[in-house]
């Protein structure tokens, strides 16, 4: 066991270092610096011109997607020397948000799934920040049930017509490409029946939406399909095997997003060591002490996870479901320290303006992003059952349309009811 | 960087597995908390046999030798099994005070009888109830090389050989440490009943007892800290190990226990529960990992390491053991089940070493000092 960086990780360090030191935007580390979750300091166009940039400049560099073959634009990097990128790049970090849906999940599933001729087309272009990438997986029908997608891929010739609807794509607005998942055979049960492609959103037929969200930004999109055609040179695996490459996504997506996503503690430390109550200086006293700690103790505790993690791959293991945890912990996490924090600042709690507000409103913006934290990328409850069933061996839930045909699954609205047999079931019980 | 244990300390533990599989069955603790002895001998004499009490002694002490690594190995496979064996105290606290602060004499004449087991150690601080620190406790006192005052609750101070206590003289107003042989006359014990009697305690009255010097004479405050942060990461792998151990069996229950018609780890209520417990257990482990890197390495984090490898296996520790009581049903409150002696374990060991209070603030003081 060693957390010290051995000779040639220091050496890797230092050179990293000097680039950043060299190359980064430093005028922007402090507006860069004073972000919080869902709160740019930046107007979009902006945040987008600095972000395309910093991320063309690391790929001239060598330092863009450091794990991915540098035939595919990346460097070929092992694990460790992507995390002390990770360390060094610090606040310019936040430079690639845009990208982390093309770099971290569609990138990753392109690497394992697509064909040669595919990864060379695109793989460069994503990691120099030419193409941004969006996911287009939910829909108003399956967003936790992924696999109840009903948007249609219908064959015609060398092109398939898709028609449907897909909703919450976080970045269609601004994105080049989409990987798509859509039904291609609606009379197998449901997994059989998916076909992955990728498209580019600018095909006729395909119209974005922006949707406002509770916090009242526009991350994400409702996206209509309405008799787009695409190539077949874009489909990515087999017809029929879209739902496994899809289960790469979304492992993948397990471990960027949670490698992102803030904890909120070192802004609540940093708070609470200002603060001043009626007794004394906040941090001296024993109540806000123990709640401290016990948000540092997941803080550091992820910290060392993601660098077991990192042992893990570093020995040749691949990324499992434990990652699972990660997005799970981060978001309730940020949930509670906003709450607590607006409530250490009194009647002044709900103010919201950067110039009102304590510390710029950064809490309350937490407050009123962290509801989504817990929905994207996997409700809290799915990412319980999957570490109980996937990590922990337990029976999986009972799922009803399993073997069923596709068209014969009930749709929400129209479920039946059994009310007679859960009542009975009850009743037998407490008789019993 | 590499962020987990060698090949060999691997082989150690299945080593240690294999020794606890044959002498600390399930039965063992549970004949402590039903019988009269206060540890489990045969277990303790295996247990030395095998050299761990001499894991972190110096070879010229007739010990081994090795770092905190392999005894933080060794903690965590004895926290599985609940081991009924005073080696905490022993070997993580009071050895380790002898290392940080006995005279050469004081070493020559102890360590290589705790090496090999034959003497067991404790260490006496706590006096009162309450949040203090270590040093604010201590109200017992030395003069002319005589110890008057009691301590309690003293782990294994009913079994050991001798005692660290710390206690004020004369001439300090901060208290400092002092080496006591328990079979002396101005000595009186009893054993104290706890929630955990697998881990036996003890109040020890000491009237007029001969107390020697421990080196350096003078304020202990800074030793006694030092050697808490160290034990607190030995301690926090032993509440690994039981909240893995705890977590397992309930999880083993899950699949096996069938009710209306399901196993009831179908339920989302059981499952999300379970899965609750292993995020809980997976931080405490990072959070353990650290530590043992900062224990082994004596980096500067150790006070952070330690109070959240301690507060965190803590944690775990709780959750996994009250969960699994409740996973169980019914069957899991009977005397019988092994569920009970888990919870009770846990709880015990939040306590140890100061409570969470106690590491709450050592853990954001850290943070803070890191911060600035
Ligand atoms: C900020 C944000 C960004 C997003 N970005 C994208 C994107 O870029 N691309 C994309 O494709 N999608 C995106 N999503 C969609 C996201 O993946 C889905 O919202 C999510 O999977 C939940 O699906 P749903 O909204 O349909 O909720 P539902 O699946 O209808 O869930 C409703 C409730 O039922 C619970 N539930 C459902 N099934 C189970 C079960 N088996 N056991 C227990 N409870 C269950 C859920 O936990 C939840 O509490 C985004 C969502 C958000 C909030």
């Amino acid at each position: 066991m060693d957390f010290n960086d051995t000779d040639q990780e220091a050496e890797f360090r230092r050179e990293v270092r000097d680039w950043i030191a060299r190359n980064a935007p430093t005028e922007l580390w402090e507006t860069l610096n004073s972000f919080s979750f869902g709160q740019a300091k930046m107007d979009s166009d902006a945040l987008m011109r600095h972000s395309k940039a910093w991320q063309r400049k690391k790929h001239v560099g060598g330092w863009a997607c450091l794990n991915w073959p540098k035939a595919y634009g990346g460097r070929g990097a092992t694990p460790i020397e992507r995390v002390i990128w990770q360390q060094e790049e610090g606040v310019y970090a936040m430079l690639s948000a845009v990208f982390t849906l093309g770099i971290g999940m569609c990138g990753p599933t392109l690497l394992e799934n697509a064909s040669e001729a595919q990864c060379r087309r695109h793989l460069p272009k994503i990691a120099s920040g030419e193409e941004v990438w969006c996911q287009l997986f939910s829909e108003p029908s399956g967003g936790s049930d992924l696999a109840g997608l009903r948007t249609s891929a219908k064959r015609e010739g060398d092109e398939w017509v898709v028609d449907g609807q897909k909703i919450w794509t976080t970045g269609a607005h601004y994105s080049d490409y989409g990987l798509l998942l859509a039904r291609t055979d609606f009379t197998v049960p449901k997994h059989r029946g998916l076909t992955m492609f990728y498209v580019d959103m600018k095909t006729p037929g395909i119209e974005v939406r922006p949707i406002k969200q509770l916090n009242g930004q526009s991350e994400f999109n409702e996206v209509y399909f309405t008799g787009a055609r695409i190539p077949d040179a874009q489909r990515i695996g087999d017809v029929g095997a879209g739902w496994h490459i899809s289960l790469t996504t979304l492992m993948n997506e397990r471990l960027a997003v949670g490698g992102v996503m803030p904890t909120g503690f070192p802004e609540m430390l940093a708070f609470c060591e200002a603060l001043q109550t009626d007794a004394g200086p906040a941090i001296e006293d024993p109540d806000i002490c123990a709640h401290l700690a016990g948000w540092a103790i997941r803080h550091l505790g992820l910290k060392h996870t993601s660098n077991r993690t990192l042992s893990a791959l570093s020995n040749g293991k691949l990324p499992g479901p434990e990652n699972s945890i990660a997005k799970l912990v981060i978001s309730q996490t940020l949930q509670e320290i906003a709450h607590y924090a607006m409530s250490l600042q009194g009647d002044w709690g709900i103010l919201v303006d950067e110039a009102d507000a304590v510390d710029e409103g950064r809490f309350q913006a937490y407050l009123l992003r962290s509801p989504g934290m817990r929905i994207e990328g996997g409700t809290d409850e799915i990412l319980r059952n999957i570490i109980g069933e996937r990590v922990l061996g337990l029976p999986a839930d009972i799922r009803v349309d399993k073997t069923m045909p596709f068209n014969q699954i009930p749709v929400s609205g129209t479920a039946p009811s059994h009310p007679a047999a859960a009542r009975s079931d009850v009743v037998d019980n407490r008789a019993v | 960087m590499d962020f987990d244990f060698s090949d060999e300390q691997h082989e150690l533990r299945h080593q240690v597995r294999k020794l606890l599989a044959r002498w600390c069955p399930a039965s063992a603790p549970r004949e402590i908390l039903e019988g009269t002895e206060s540890y489990d001998r045969n277990l303790w004499r295996a247990v030395a046999e095998m050299g761990l009490t001499a894991i972190a002694i110096p070879e010229n002490y007739g010990g081994l030798g090795l770092a905190g690594l392999e005894l933080c190995v060794v903690a965590e496979e004895l926290g599985r099994a609940l081991a009924p064996i005073p080696f905490s105290s022993s070997v993580y606290l009071a050895t380790e005070f002898l290392l940080a602060a006995g005279s050469p004499e004081q070493k020559k004449g102890l360590l290589p009888r705790l090496a090999s087991g034959e003497a067991i150690g404790c260490l006496a601080l706590s006096e009162r109830s309450g949040v203090r620190r270590p040093a604010e406790q201590v109200t017992a006192k030395v003069s002319k090389g005589r110890l008057s005052g009691v301590k309690t609750p003293v782990a294994d101070g009913d079994v050991a050989t001798f005692a660290v206590v710390a206690a004020r003289t004369d001439s300090d107003d901060a208290p400092g440490l002092f080496l006591v042989d328990l079979s002396d006359p101005g000595v009186q014990r009893e054993t104290v009943r706890t929630i955990d009697p697998t881990r036996s305690h003890a109040r020890i009255t000491f009237r007029d007892a001969r107390a020697e010097p421990m080196a350096p004479p003078g304020p202990a405050s800074g030793i006694i800290d030092a050697v808490r942060d160290r034990a607190s990461i030995l301690i926090a792998f032993e509440q690994l190990g039981g909240a893995e151990r705890a977590l397992e069996m309930a999880r083993d229950y899950a699949l096996e226990r069938i009710a209306f018609g399901r196993q009831i780890g179908s339920f989302q209520s059981i499952k999300h529960m379970l899965a609750n417990m292993y995020v809980a257990t997976t931080l405490a482990r990072s959070n353990c990992y650290f530590g043992a890197w900062a224990l082994s390495s004596a980096a500067a984090e150790l006070p952070q390491a330690a109070a959240a490898a301690h507060l965190s296996a803590t944690e775990a520790f709780q959750l996994c053991s009250k969960n699994s009581i409740q996973i169980h049903g019914g069957a899991g409150f009977t005397w019988k089940s092994d569920c009970g002696l888990f919870y009770r374990r846990a709880n015990l060991l939040a306590l140890s070493l100061g409570g969470p209070r106690h590491w709450q603030r050592r853990l954001v003081d850290s943070l803070r000092s890191a911060a600035a």
